[in-house]
């Protein structure tokens, strides 16, 4: 499957395209299938995410999972600093990227 | 130390406006972010994985209690409640919002610092010796020199575009403590017949392509130093290649050019300008100097220190330094505790480290390239008071220059550039060796997570450069280098590991280093007696 991310241009989140809208939690991303070009340009237009780019991602039952590294941290939070993620009470949290 | 006059103060104030309407033409959509990228970037300001990541310039590494503070409050107020301290001196904060960067800038520039000169092809934040000022061993005080050029550097009409971001380091000891010859140019102060000059190094650096910095000249006195570091950016930017970023440091043009073609045009272009008035004025060096004067130790203060505590001798004998004035020392800080993050420190932390220099350090403080904090001055019955409060703080590591005192980039838990996480590896590497590391005496490891060498794995007595290997991180190991004045560029031992194997490569390179060693050789030294191939027979079989 095919994620939409970008950084959000106030906040500079990492946020991921959600079909309607953005969300910080890769949990909500979907499948923008062929679409993600004409996504991307349009959003690029609204200038509401920096940089948005297209990557390849698993489709697991937890969720989408970006098939890269550096996406799964983008996705979760720096794996030295648990506190710092998104899924600060999930001990396992860390495993999901590795 | 320095104290902005009201030209210094405008420029940094004028800045802070200046960024203040660009950031917000940006969020309002006035701004794409291609026309953004360069402004903010000349702010210091950078977009990383999770976030804006703000870079803050301490120049030359100096800073007093009340800008200690400063980046203390604002890892508070606006970050998430630490900084990270980086090998250029410098400190930068991880989760910055791009709506609050200008409020950060101008709380900045109430305590005389700024973001200036930390990105972009400019002359970057000047780098210089931890120790100055407080070394026993330096013919001059070099911040002076490195505040000079601060001046001569900062919004230099000529100078703000050049191929490819410039580093310059200015040093006045022997002993080098601030990797100078691995810099676009560095500077070592010297003294010959009573008269004070420099020797020039140009074109070293590390990232993709590592080089050392050639001595272009011999010595040159101080009333022209200015008029000749002119003259050697005035040729790199002429001829330095624009065409393709990977050639476009001044190491490249010199390595294509030769050192002996540099030197020729760099003479020729410094008898052009050195009587034109670009050197300062004896009245204006004499004025800076004046306030970098050191303060007024007391000269009855006991020389000798109790070291009943033997937790407290430890740290005394690894992270403190002899100072020029009897009856006192340099303390370095480590921000290296066992399976910590190196060179992260939290806010509360910062505001310690500020108090421990207001209390007992004449209100002075030092970054070092190394990623830690010196308190240049305080008394030697001070000493365990000062550690003490560190301990209680968890900023006592005993561990200055030994294994686990790692200088280690982000990484990719934060860089948008890395390839490879640096940090868990400085973790398990430190917890690895932490019961033996002083057994093995001074061995400098340093970790990149990617080739841009930020992590200064080439100058390490072992380096670690993170790879990606087909989507999975992959270490190389590398041997034999140094950052100090027997400098040398560390070689690859071969196939790379995953992140246990190289922790596990690096214990079988030091069993063979203690089985391999004469008497007191360092690491670095028994390496360049018995060169690589014992060392890869450990590691591979």
């Amino acid at each position: 499957m095919k994620l939409l991310t970008g950084n959000d241009l106030s906040t500079g989140d990492v946020v991921w395209w959600t079909g309607r809208d953005w969300s910080r939690h890769v949990e909500d991303a979907v499948d923008v299938g062929g679409q993600g070009e004409a996504i991307l340009r349009a959003e690029e237009g609204a200038r509401r995410v920096n940089v948005p780019y297209l990557i390849d991602a698993e489709a697991t039952e937890q969720g989408p999972r970006p098939a890269h590294i550096k996406d799964r941290i983008r996705a979760l939070g720096p794996t030295v600093r648990p506190d710092l993620t998104l899924k600060p009470a999930d001990a396992d949290a860390g495993a999901w990227v590795i | 130390m320095y104290r902005y006059d009201e030209y210094d103060q405008s420029i940094v104030d004028a800045r802070v406006e200046e960024f203040r309407d660009q950031v917000e033409r940006r969020l309002s959509g006035a701004l794409t972010e291609d026309q953004f990228k360069p402004l903010r970037l000349m702010n210091g300001l950078y977009l990383q994985l999770h976030a804006y990541m703000l870079r803050v310039a301490v120049p030359y590494g100096t800073l007093d209690s009340r800008q200690m503070r400063m980046l203390g409050h604002i890892a508070r107020k606006y970050d998430r409640g630490y900084g990270h301290f980086t090998t250029r001196q410098n400190i930068q904060y991880n989760w910055i919002k791009l709506a609050d960067a200008p409020d950060i800038l101008a709380e900045l520039a109430t305590v005389q610092m700024h973001a200036i000169q930390t990105s972009g092809n400019c002359i970057r934040n000047i780098s210089s010796d931890q120790f100055a000022g407080a070394a026993a061993d330096e013919v001059a005080d070099p911040r002076p020199w490195a505040e000079l050029l601060r001046q001569w550097s900062t919004f230099h009409p000529e100078f703000t575009y050049l191929p490819r971001k410039f580093k310059i380091a200015v040093i006045a000891a022997d002993e080098d403590r601030a990797a100078m010859r691995l810099h676009d140019i560095g500077i070592q102060l010297l003294e010959r017949d009573g008269v004070l000059g420099a020797k020039i190094f140009v074109g070293g650096g590390m990232g993709r392509t590592p080089m050392i910095a050639h001595e272009v000249k011999d010595f040159i006195t101080a009333d022209h130093l200015m008029s000749y570091l002119e003259a050697c950016l005035r040729v790199y930017n002429r001829y330095g290649r624009r065409d393709n970023i990977y050639k476009a440091r001044i190491k490249i043009l010199l390595h294509e050019i030769g050192v002996d073609a540099y030197r020729d045009q760099v003479e020729a272009e410094f008898a052009a300008i050195r009587d034109l008035g670009i050197d300062p004025p004896l009245a204006e060096l004499a004025r800076i100097t004046a306030m970098f004067a050191g303060p007024d130790f007391a000269s009855d203060a006991p020389d000798s220190v109790d070291r009943s505590d033997p937790d407290f001798a430890v740290w005394l004998d690894q992270n403190v330094a002899a100072h020029k004035q009897p009856g006192h020392a340099i303390v370095t800080i480590s921000l290296k505790p066992i399976g910590g993050i190196p060179g992260d420190a939290s806010a509360d932390q910062i505001d310690l480290m500020a108090d421990l220099a207001e209390r007992y350090g004449h209100d002075e403080l030092r970054v070092t390239h190394a990623q830690n904090i010196v308190l240049p001055h305080v008394r030697k019955a001070d000493l365990y008071a000062i550690w003490t409060a560190l301990r209680d703080a968890r900023l006592a590591e005993a561990n200055l220059d030994l294994i686990s005192d790692i200088i280690a980039c982000p990484g990719l838990d934060y860089c948008s550039l890395a390839n490879a996480r640096s940090i868990p590896l400085a973790q398990k590497i430190g917890e690895r060796f932490a019961g033996r590391q002083r057994e093995l005496g001074e061995l400098k490891l340093k970790i990149s997570g990617c080739i841009n060498a930020c992590g200064h794995h080439h100058a390490g007595h072992i380096g670690i450069l993170g790879v990606d290997k087909k989507g999975t991180e992959n270490y190389q190991l590398l041997l034999g280098g140094s950052g100090a004045e027997d400098v040398s560029l560390g070689k690859i031992t071969g196939p790379g590991f995953d992140e246990d194997g190289v922790v596990d490569a690096i214990e079988r390179v030091t069993d063979r280093y203690v089985a391999l060693r004469e008497a007191d050789e360092r690491f670095l030294d028994t390496y360049r007696r018995v060169g690589m191939q014992p060392f890869k027979e450990a590691i591979y079989g």
